[in-house]
């Protein structure tokens, strides 16, 4: 439970946190951190407009696509805490549930018969497959590390048994702030702020939502910046640890979290959209390194 | 008592060309209902008492020939009934249209054929002896052939069915052969059971590399599959639904069969099994994405579901062969229950697709859009198919895909280097499958159902007749039933399992898990409903509008020419993976001195490597060869007559210097 109030509470700070440290570094005047809570706070107030060409799907999708991502958080402990729903194999369940959302919102997008949208949608389909191996790879090292299958006890065992698994940490982190960058289309596979369409993922899928439907995608954003963030906490916090230290230490490494994203997206060009695949197929194979790391650390690969 | 009842069935159905065309699907219906309640209860007591039904069938060849139900054959009974019976309710609507045109004796021969698919499926499935199985199963082969050559009075059906035809007797070949091999070493009996013996003895991997060719063509894993993309299109809706839903099933019956009986020696086979499951599994579904026939593409999707089942099967013996339990229990636990999803959603879409040609008479996709306006239902049921074969919760594709990854996951730490590399293959294999599969089926939903029509025939489509809607109801009640409570499942699931792996207890362990996804399922639900709720809640206060889709303030194009296209949906996967899915291009360029241009078409189209090499290529060649030895076919008597004289000379002269 309190695991899912912490990412609650951080998600709401998170965008600020990026959009600060942005304008910090291009010497803009800041926005208050909470501007994109207050954007969402005036969504909701307004009304909708739906486009005629589009049906049942394109009014349920953001609501399914809000509700996966909230469901996703049940699953995510922060250091000792578990998350609220925890068994054996969660991320899979993890995994499939933001597919499930992702899958509605490509399909609302094809709905509006928009060509611009349909652009979105197929890269964004393309983009999440060619990720998803790297977040399997990833918790497969984890698991024959620990000999354990669910969120919880994998980070829980993880810097238990040797000090080693700090070197399968940090090439985690690596991967899974890119991971996050993917989820979230931000730099360098898709920039939030350009100005065209034709140069869009996530954005350009999103056009013809309005009102309600863009405020709860723009909160399942946060919520899922949220989540990559304690996913990669967990990857440091020693469950050893006192509460408090824990506590600070999520905390920490939340906003340095957000700030990373603001100095990527502030330094760093987007990828030519052609190099994009390439790009992501080398997120798995660096989690391939990963696995790799793990059987010489458990001494199933033996070096000499 | 049963048997008796049974065997009245089968001679009954004879009677089927005795009804107007009108009666026949209500007789059909009635010889299957006997036959489906019959071999259930068979079923349902091999689960009841945990062990086998054995009953005396017919004499044959003077000893009596037995059925034979184990748990793995009640299985197997159960999948095929459930899929036949929603094939038989479907064919009701979907044959209404032809009977114009078709006489009575046509309709009779199809509703025989169906029923005699539906026979020899579950006489495949029952009986044990060789030379039985082996007429039973070219009986399946025959039926199913005449059900695909249906509407023959188009030409490319007839020869899509004689292919069909020929690769299905090159199955059989590789099975007698393997049959044949066992008896001939071993001198046992001539049956399954027969097969112990060898296994027993010998090296199981080479006959057990036949019998997964003879099985393998029929199953469709690649590369034998190059029968199932055609087979299907050509079919009636209700008929690819059972052929993909259950028939090719049989293959991996086959396959399950023989390996129950192989106990040492594992490893190579299983690593066999699990790499072609793999290429099958990750060529089917990149195929699958290039198609622009709805019906093709479901086809190749069969094929990359076999290749789930075979990942779920090849990691369990896998398992056997390592000693690793956990790994062999939901290897095959995986790897049967996603028979059974892949019968129910397969089907589903088969139909849903059959329903939207016979209302717009095309099956290419690119034609199509919009449809989930003009057909509400038949658009959910086809995105609930989609949603449970691309593995998404809270659908029953999951339940099996979770369980295999479970077992892949559990077992990492336990096993070895060797067995640790093959599961990372097959867990990244199984993830990129999933996320190809949510790339192909958000395509195909969103072309044929959302967006403006793309042709008259799309705008013209209306919703179907009640009997082509009810089956859909029973299917989608099985998908959502198996999603939410897979536990129920469980128990008749680890006594099939208990047949290959001795004990069960990683499916015990796996219950708890089962249950916190149903209550996660539970969960996601309730959210949606909360927050469905308070939008609506939110919406009464506001102006809610329709506008006009938003394309950069330009409002003057036709909506339909700016849509995607499932062409241009496909094509950054295309450039990716252009060696393997082979799409070509045909576009006449432009001429230097070409200053007025002429009008222009621009073609893509995909062929599939596997079958130009295996079957296209020598095909050609064979026929060249053929066609230089029928110089001899001159059509002239004399010649003939010639040849005659010749072939006496020449035996005359060889028995003369005694050679022969």
């Amino acid at each position: 439970m309190i695991s899912f109030l912490l990412i609650l509470l951080s998600a709401l700070f998170f965008v600020g946190i990026i959009n600060k440290t942005k304008s910090k570094i291009a010497a803009r005047k800041m926005p208050s951190v909470f501007q994109a809570v207050f954007d969402v706070v005036r969504l909701f107030k307004k009304g909708s407009i739906y486009s005629t060409t589009t049906s049942v799907i394109f009014k349920i999708a953001p609501i399914i696509y809000f509700s996966t991502v909230l469901m996703a958080v049940l699953f995510v402990p922060i250091g000792s805490q578990k998350g609220l729903l925890s068994f054996d194999g969660d991320f899979v369940f993890f995994a499939y549930m933001l597919a499930l959302g992702k899958f509605m919102m490509i399909i609302a997008a094809m709905d509006t018969g928009s060509g611009f949208e349909g652009m979105g949608a197929n890269r964004e389909a393309l983009y999440s497959m060619l990720v998803e191996p790297a977040f399997f790879i990833l918790i497969g090292s984890m698991a024959l590390f620990t000999n354990n299958i669910s969120f919880h006890d994998l980070y829980a065992n993880l810097h238990i048994s040797s000090n080693l698994s700090y070197t399968i940490s940090i090439v985690s982190i690596y991967i899974l702030i890119y991971i996050a960058m993917v989820e979230n289309s931000r730099m360098p596979i898709d920039d939030p702020k350009t100005h065209l369409e034709l140069t869009m993922v996530h954005e350009v899928m999103v056009l013809d939502n309005s009102g309600f439907d863009l405020g709860l995608i723009h909160i399942a954003t946060w919520l899922k910046f949220a989540i990559y963030g304690s996913l990669i906490s967990d990857f440091i916090i020693n469950t050893a640890w006192q509460w408090y230290y824990q506590l600070v230490a999520f905390i920490g490494i939340q906003i340095i979290f957000a700030m990373l994203i603001g100095l990527l997206e502030a330094f760093r060009a987007r990828n030519k959209m052609e190099k994009n695949p390439q790009w992501l197929i080398m997120l798995s194979a660096i989690a391939v390194v990963v696995f790799l790391t793990t059987l010489i650390i458990t001494n199933k690969i033996i070096l000499n | 008592m049963s048997i008796i009842i049974f065997k009245v069935a089968l001679i009954l159905s004879i009677f089927q060309f005795a009804f107007s065309k009108k009666l026949q699907f209500y007789f059909s219906a009635f010889i299957q209902t006997i036959i489906i309640a019959i071999s259930s209860y068979w079923a349902i007591s091999a689960f009841s008492i945990s062990s086998k039904v054995i009953l005396p069938f017919i004499p044959f060849l003077g000893t009596s020939l037995n059925i034979e139900v184990d748990q793995l054959s009640a299985f197997f009974i159960l999948v095929i009934n459930f899929t036949v019976l929603t094939g038989l309710i479907y064919s009701k609507g979907y044959l209404q249209p032809y009977f114009k045109r078709k006489s009575k004796v046509e309709i009779a021969w199809h509703y025989f054929n169906f029923v005699w698919l539906h026979i020899s499926m579950l006489l495949v499935v029952m009986l044990r002896d060789a030379l039985a199985f082996l007429i039973i199963w070219e009986i399946m082969s025959l039926t199913s052939f005449f059900l695909v050559i249906f509407e023959t009075e188009k030409k490319e059906t007839i020869t899509i069915g004689i292919k069909y035809l020929i690769q299905m007797h090159i199955g059989v070949v590789f099975l007698m052969l393997a049959f044949i091999w066992a008896y001939v070493q071993t001198g046992a009996e001539f049956s399954f059971d027969g097969l112990a013996v060898y296994f027993q003895t010998h090296n199981p991997f080479y006959l057990f590399i036949l019998f997964f060719v003879g099985f393998g063509i029929k199953a469709g894993f690649i590369p034998f599959h190059s029968w199932l993309p055609h087979a299907h299109p050509a079919a009636p809706s209700h008929v690819s639904g059972v052929m993909s839903g259950v028939m090719i099933k049989m293959g991996i019956y086959g396959i399950l069969r023989v390996l129950m009986y192989i106990h040492h020696d594992l490893f190579g086979i299983g690593i066999f099994i699990l790499i072609i499951s793999l290429t099958s599994g990750l060529i089917g579904v990149s195929l699958a994405i290039v198609q622009h026939d709805v019906k093709k593409l479901l086809a190749y999707h069969s094929i990359e579901n076999i290749g789930i089942i075979g990942i779920g099967i090849g990691l369990g013996v896998i398992g056997l062969a390592k000693d690793i339990p956990v790994l062999a229990v939901l290897g095959f636990g995986g790897g049967i229950l996603h028979i059974l999803n892949h019968s129910l959603f397969k089907s589903l879409l088969f139909y849903t697709a059959g329903s939207v040609y016979t209302k717009t008479h095309t099956r290419n996709i690119e034609q199509l859009g919009g449809l989930i306006k003009k057909m509400p239902k038949t658009a959910l049921f086809f995105l609930l198919g989609a949603l449970a074969i691309s593995g998404l919760p809270p659908f029953n594709g999951f339940i099996s895909e979770f369980i295999i990854y479970s077992g892949m996951f559990k077992s990492l730490y336990a096993s070895g280097l060797n067995t640790d590399i093959i599961i990372l293959f097959s867990f990244s294999g199984l993830a990129i499958i999933g996320g190809l599969a949510i790339f192909c089926f958000t395509k195909v939903f969103s072309i044929i159902f959302l967006g403006t029509p793309r042709s008259e025939k799309a705008e013209e489509a209306s919703e179907v007749s009640a009997s082509m809607i009810i089956p859909n109801f029973f299917i989608g009640f099985m998908i959502l039933l198996i999603g939410f409570a897979p536990i129920l499942f469980m128990q008749p699931l680890s006594q099939i399992v208990s047949a290959f792996t001795g004990e069960t207890s990683a499916i015990q362990q796996i219950i708890p898990t089962l249950n916190n996804i149903s209550l996660s399922s539970g969960i996601l639900i309730a959210i949606i409903g909360i927050v469905w709720l308070l939008r609506t809640w939110q919406q009464k206060k506001q102006i809610v509008s329709q506008k006009a889709t938003w394309g950069c303030a330009y409002t003057g194009a036709n909506p339909a020419l700016h849509q995607y296209t499932a062409t241009s949906y496909a094509d950054n996967f295309v450039q990716l993976s252009s060696k393997l899915v082979n799409v070509k291009k045909d576009f006449n360029n432009f001429d230097e001195d070409e200053i007025f241009p002429k009008e222009r078409e621009f073609k893509t189209h995909s062929s599939d490597i596997f079958e130009n090499i295996l079957i296209t290529f020598p095909g050609n060649k064979l026929i060249v060869w053929l066609r230089k030895i029928a110089v001899f076919q001159t059509g002239k008597i004399q010649h003939y007559l010639l040849y005659a004289l010749i072939f006496i000379f020449v035996i005359a002269l060889l028995t003369y210097l005694n050679w022969i």
